[in-house]
């Protein structure tokens, strides 16, 4: 890996680290408030009225959006179905622990495998599509497995979803993380597989393959005239974003001891993109900030009317209407614009 | 046997005949405005529902002619106010705003007329079988059958012959040339918006009749209209009107074997066309790619 990184920091100009120019003052600033939040959760979030499982639930739908933005935002192409591929995965890990092993690791790899696989295989089907088609074949396709999950009674469960599984105590030899009792614990599990997945996410977009996926949004004709594979770039992109998915969707799993249909409807991949959009979906941690303003929301809208609905899309609407940036990407154009010459 | 046979390839025609009403209007938005409404299911229980509401006053007959026309009206206000900001943007702005849209007046149609299904009632003579001996097929379904006839005919023959409909032709290969040439880009698109609602909410009311209304009674329609579209080949209206026929009939004719793999035979007609013919199968190559 540090090879790796050694030859791509050659093609860069002397004196430039392709690092360098992502760690401002600034951005540790954001970065330590991030993971001070977020480690401090089960301390702060009760004195605001909040319980532990909120913020687990808002983890996990982040991680979804991050490993959505790697494609929407960081090589600027929209699929509007990685519901499909997060459904996967909590159904991949729920018939693992169901029917085949009773072991938490397991679960999440073979859910991880299988929701990212399927996602990889259907990339190659569609990454000649461009804009509205590519979204409109990945909710086309992301349906079918709604629909799978649905029919297929016997196995999975039907409309009243997957039950009778749990997550397991994991074993590390001498000691043991027991993970099915008490919130905060779990949360804690949670949270490290989080940070080690959005660790690997940052090094990968501060890569070469990162950087190439920015000139491919930025201007994809170009970048296929400078000799770049920018087919096979979006595809791997495409995969990598639908593994992230499906890692989130094991933990949803885990979370609930639960998978449902639902995790699979083109509804929650309308929310994963919404979550990403509100927090920014040209920012590393937007959809971070978007899932837990989604949840938040969603959280005390639909526990003061039962039209939670209608709330949620006018949201939508006004997002689209006045916030197109989002969250963090409006607090970036303002740092720009103040640093701008006059 | 026969009967049963029967039976379920005139449900696959009228199924098929939904199918191509919903994914026609669905393609002709996003043809023209490279916007894939989310929405459009909602349109089509919002011209159910006000159809419903109209027909004590205006009997069965003046709803079905005035419901599809203020659906359309409503098109018209929508894309004026919203979604014409947002045609020059990512396409993702489009499909969250339509998407969020959907939800607006799928829980509006809850809250104004209750979440519960309404019964839409018929004028008797459409409610008869048309023999005893074919008990299944009711005028109402020849009826409906006739009525999406005679419109896809006049749409097509109204894209073929009017000024109006050559511009909208036109607009979906190049748009900017037509802009250039002189035309209205901006009413062309508005004018294109209302017609698809309109056949959203002729739908609505077609729909409205064979199975009641509920809020929810567009969504079913929504996901095989998308795939009616991409089989049939993003572009072409013909295709997406083979589509919708295609996969109508499909459906319907699994059902006589295997009724669980109804919707499955869908997918798998959507996974063969994207692997065998990816333009689909009348779509122009390199139209959309």
């Amino acid at each position: 890996m540090s090879a790796f990184f050694a030859a791509a920091r050659e093609r860069l100009p002397k004196g430039q680290d392709f690092k360098g120019q992502y760690f401002k003052g600034q951005d540790l600033i954001v970065l330590v408030v991030i993971w001070a939040l977020l480690i401090g959760v089960p301390f702060w979030l009760p004195f605001l009225g909040g319980y532990t499982a909120l913020a687990s639930k808002v983890l996990v739908f982040g991680l979804a959006a991050m490993g959505l933005n790697i494609l929407l935002g960081f090589t600027g192409v929209l699929s509007f179905g990685h519901a499909a591929y997060f459904g996967l995965g909590a159904y991949g890990a729920g018939l693992t622990l169901r029917y085949l092993v009773h072991s938490t690791p397991l679960a999440m790899l073979a859910g991880t495998l299988f929701g990212g696989l399927a996602g990889t295989l259907f990339g190659l089907l569609i990454v000649r599509r461009r804009g509205v088609y590519f979204a409109m074949c990945t909710i086309a396709f992301g349906q079918l497995w709604y629909y799978l999950a649905y029919s297929w009674n016997d196995f999975t469960g039907g409309f009243d979803g997957l039950r009778d599984f749990h997550r397991e105590p994991i074993g590390f030899g001498a000691f043991t993380l027991d993970i099915t009792r008490g919130e905060t614990t779990f949360y804690f599990f949670l949270l490290a597989v989080f940070a080690a997945a959005v660790g690997l996410m940052g090094l990968l977009l501060r890569s070469p393959f990162g950087r190439t996926l920015l000139a491919i949004r930025e201007n994809a004709r170009r970048a296929l005239f400078l000799g770049i594979p920018v087919e096979r770039h979006i595809w791997l992109s495409f995969s990598i974003s639908c593994f992230v998915a499906a890692l989130a969707g094991t933990l949803y799993a885990l979370l609930n001891n639960f998978a449902d249909p639902l995790t699979l409807h083109y509804s929650l991949s309308g929310y994963f993109v919404v979550m990403t959009v509100t927090g920014g979906m040209r920012t590393f941690w937007g959809p971070l900030v978007g899932a837990a303003l989604f949840v938040l929301l969603q959280d005390y809208i639909s526990s003061m009317t039962v039209n939670w609905m209608f709330f949620i899309g006018v949201m939508f609407i006004l997002v689209v209407l006045f916030f197109p940036r989002g969250l963090l990407g409006m607090r970036r154009a303002a740092a720009r614009n103040a640093s701008a010459p006059k | 046997m026969w009967q049963v046979v029967l039976f379920n390839v005139t449900n696959g025609l009228i199924i098929g005949a939904f199918y191509v009403l919903m994914a026609l209007g669905l393609s002709l938005i996003l043809n023209l405005s490279n916007v894939i409404n989310f929405a459009h299911g909602n349109f089509l229980a919002l011209g159910g529902y006000l159809a419903f509401t109209l027909t004590p006053a205006l009997g069965y007959w003046g709803a079905l002619l005035i419901s599809p026309l203020l659906t359309a009206l409503l098109g018209v206000l929508v894309e004026r106010l919203m979604i014409r900001r947002i045609y020059n943007r990512d396409p993702v702005y489009s499909l969250l705003l339509t998407f969020g849209l959907a939800f607006v007046i799928q829980d509006a149609c809850r809250y104004i007329w209750g979440p519960n299904g309404l019964p839409m009632g018929l004028p008797d003579m459409l409610a008869q079988p048309i023999t005893p001996d074919l008990f299944f097929i009711t005028w109402y379904r020849v009826f409906m059958v006739t009525i999406v006839i005679v419109t896809v005919v006049g749409l097509f023959a109204f894209l073929r012959h009017t000024r109006i409909g050559l511009r909208i032709r036109a607009g979906t290969f190049d748009l900017e040339t037509v802009a250039t040439l002189g035309v209205n880009v901006r009413n062309l698109r508005t004018f294109n918006f209302a017609v698809g609602c309109l056949l959203a909410g002729l739908s609505g009311v077609l729909a409205a009749g064979q199975i009641g209304l509920n809020p929810n009674m567009g969504d079913d329609l929504l996901m095989p209209s998308f795939i009616a579209i991409i089989v049939g080949g993003v572009g072409s209206l013909i295709g997406t009107l083979f589509g919708g026929l295609l996969i109508g009939m499909a459906a319907a004719l699994t059902t006589v074997f295997y009724p669980a793999a109804s919707e499955a035979v869908i997918y798998a007609i959507l996974v063969a066309v994207l692997l065998l013919r990816p333009r689909g199968l009348l779509g122009e190559e390199g139209m959309f790619s």
